[in-house]
């Protein structure tokens, strides 16, 4: 039997959504097609839930007229009968890291708050390309650093499902914009987890691919070995399109390789499929219940379904996030210099001498996260540590990576937690950055070996009726059989 | 390992970043704690395995090496906190 990657003409399905957004791409086209609606109608209705919803401090930004204009556009090629792409009619917003010519981009941060980017992400081109409407660019985590979406130089985003929870991060206002049904689907960007953790906080698919699937030219960089762009959506259907769109060589990315891009829009998955989780994880105690009981429940449910479904032991966890912490600060220390207030970004006022100049603009423009990482990055890389750390910590990487893909040579995907816990309240996080960053455990894993990984939502919280989710990751390069078993899979 | 002032000042000024001496005591306490968790790495025997620096072992890719016209003055003066409409102004250098 075959299962296809297409979506349900029927868009009453899901009770959290009321009929005047569509779910997906698949039925967004099919009214447009059809007459029911105009794209000027949707771009309108997603402005009003923007105005609607301000308290929730998703977007940076939003460019309205802009959006309608394209809208308006669209209807007359439409009513005219002329080609249109194939992301006609949709509305997507943009993390507040990937450039947009002529548009703001400030990572969140107020050292960028007033650049204008010169030039646009190949990615984000490459959806333009095909008629993608960007409605706006959505808060974050400063410089993609935080799991909260509290770290951003605009305050908190908040949980649609609870205002008084956090959205996860960094792509904290892109999960909530598709959450909130500002947009149909959200860009965000993934150094260790800021795409699936924030979707899974709020009961979205969250995907980032293998490293270099998707060319980095225009996103802002965090850790340059770890950052990819990733897309959060309701439905896995839209989340293939969009790769398959945005994915493969780039003149401007030189990690992007030549690799052929499947059709993963097309692609079918059959067959019973070899799926491994880690036994510890469902032992953990400082794993919140909730999360456990999910990820036992999908696995059960895999089961019934005829798949094979084994424990297998992982030997470093212990050691992943010093790893990951160690290479990510290391990279950003780096990345973070060209911020000197010379060429753009903030200058201060106060300073006199070159000297000065750097070093005041760099202390008010970055927030105090982003200072402590380049504070530990600049520890690891310099003379006399470099070896124990810098050197050590990519060793360790190599062994993780072995480990992980010498278990995808035995199985197809594993299954996991994507966080131990859930949306915490806004402003409640401890002031603790090693516990901080320890609950980064389980998403910073496929950023340190590479691999394709989404987030799945699973429901709610029966009693607190927050999101709920876990994660597959698969093999380097295996995104085709990844989303097509993710779209068979669909509930 | 030991971390005091003069190491978290000594980073601070290789980082070009400058510290309000009411965050300095933080800041250092954060690194402690930050490198304690950080050191588990020492528990590892790494000992013959290569440092992994591209998880994908890519080729080097190449393109032609031709001048382009990628950014033209006005565009990448546009966003300068200073200029005088065809360099950047900066303080002064010597």
């Amino acid at each position: 039997m075959e299962y296809y990657c297409t979506t349900v003409l029927f868009y009453y399905r899901t009770n959290y959504l009321t009929p005047m957004f569509y779910p997906s791409i698949a039925t967004t086209q099919s009214a447009l097609d059809a007459g029911e609606v105009t794209t000027v109608q949707l771009v309108e209705r997603y402005l009003a839930s923007i105005g609607d919803q301000r308290y929730l401090n998703i977007y940076v930004e939003v460019f309205a007229d802009e959006a309608l204009d394209r809208a308006r556009e669209q209807d007359g090629r439409r009513r005219a009968g002329a080609k249109l792409g194939r992301l006609a009619g949709i509305v997507l917003s943009i993390k507040d890291v990937i450039c947009y010519a002529g548009h703001g981009v400030s990572a969140g941060s107020a050292m960028l708050e007033d650049f204008v980017s010169p030039y646009t992400a190949t990615a984000l081109q490459r959806l333009l390309d095909e008629d993608a409407i960007v409605i706006g660019r959505t808060n974050c985590d400063e410089f993609a650093m935080g799991s909260g979406n509290e770290n951003s130089h605009y305050g908190p985003t908040r949980n649609a499902a609870d205002p008084a929870r956090v959205p996860g991060g960094s792509s904290g206002g892109a999960a909530v914009s598709v959450q909130a049904n500002t947009c149909l689907m959200a860009v965000g960007s993934s150094t260790g987890g800021s795409v699936r953790q924030p979707a899974s906080f709020c009961g979205l698919y969250g995907f980032k691919p293998t490293y270099g699937r998707i060319s980095r030219y225009g996103l802002i960089a965090y850790g340059s070995s770890f950052d990819q762009i990733g897309l959060l959506a309701r439905d896995p259907t839209d989340i293939a399109l969009g790769l398959e769109l945005m994915a493969g060589a780039d003149n401007f990315d030189a990690t992007a390789p030549n690799r052929p891009v499947p059709l993963y829009s097309k692609a079918t998955s059959e067959g019973p499929k070899r799926i491994a989780y880690f036994a510890d994880i469902l032992k953990n105690e400082k794993v919140d219940g909730v999360i456990r009981q999910t990820t036992e429940s999908a696995l059960k449910e895999l089961r019934d379904a005829g798949h094979t479904v084994e424990p297998v032991t992982f030997d470093y966890f212990d050691y992943v996030v010093p790893t990951y912490y160690v290479l990510t600060t290391a990279e950003a220390s780096s990345n973070l210099s060209r911020y000197d207030g010379m060429r753009y970004g903030y200058r201060s006022a106060e300073a006199e001498t070159l000297e000065e100049t750097y070093k005041q603009s760099r202390s008010e423009g970055f927030g105090t996260e982003v200072q402590r990482r380049i504070l530990l990055g600049t520890f690891v890389l310099s003379s006399g540590y470099y070896d124990a750390f810098y050197g050590k910590a990519q060793r360790a990487r190599r062994v993780i990576q072995e480990q992980l893909r010498g278990i995808l040579a035995d199985y197809d995907f594993i299954l996991m937690p994507v966080s131990p816990s859930q949306p915490w309240p806004v402003g409640e996080q401890i002031d603790d950055p090693v516990a901080n960053y320890l609950a980064d455990i389980y998403t910073v894993l496929a950023n340190l070996a590479g691999l394709p990984a989404i987030a799945i939502p699973a429901g709610n919280d029966p009693e607190d009726h927050l999101p709920v989710g876990y994660q597959l990751m698969a093999d380097l390069w295996q995104e085709e059989e990844l989303l097509s078993f993710v779209c068979r899979t669909k509930k | 390992m030991n971390v005091d002032e003069g190491l978290v000042l000594r980073l601070a000024d290789l980082s070009k970043l400058a510290l309000p001496p009411e965050r300095v005591e933080r800041l250092r306490t954060d690194l402690v704690n930050i490198l304690a968790m950080v050191e588990k790495l020492n528990e590892l025997d790494l000992e013959g395995v290569e440092p992994l620096r591209y998880v994908t072992e890519v080729e080097q890719v190449l393109r032609p090496d031709r001048i382009g016209n990628h950014l033209d003055r006005n565009s990448a003066l546009a966003n300068a906190p200073d200029s005088d409409g065809e360099y950047f102004k900066v303080p002064r250098v010597i």
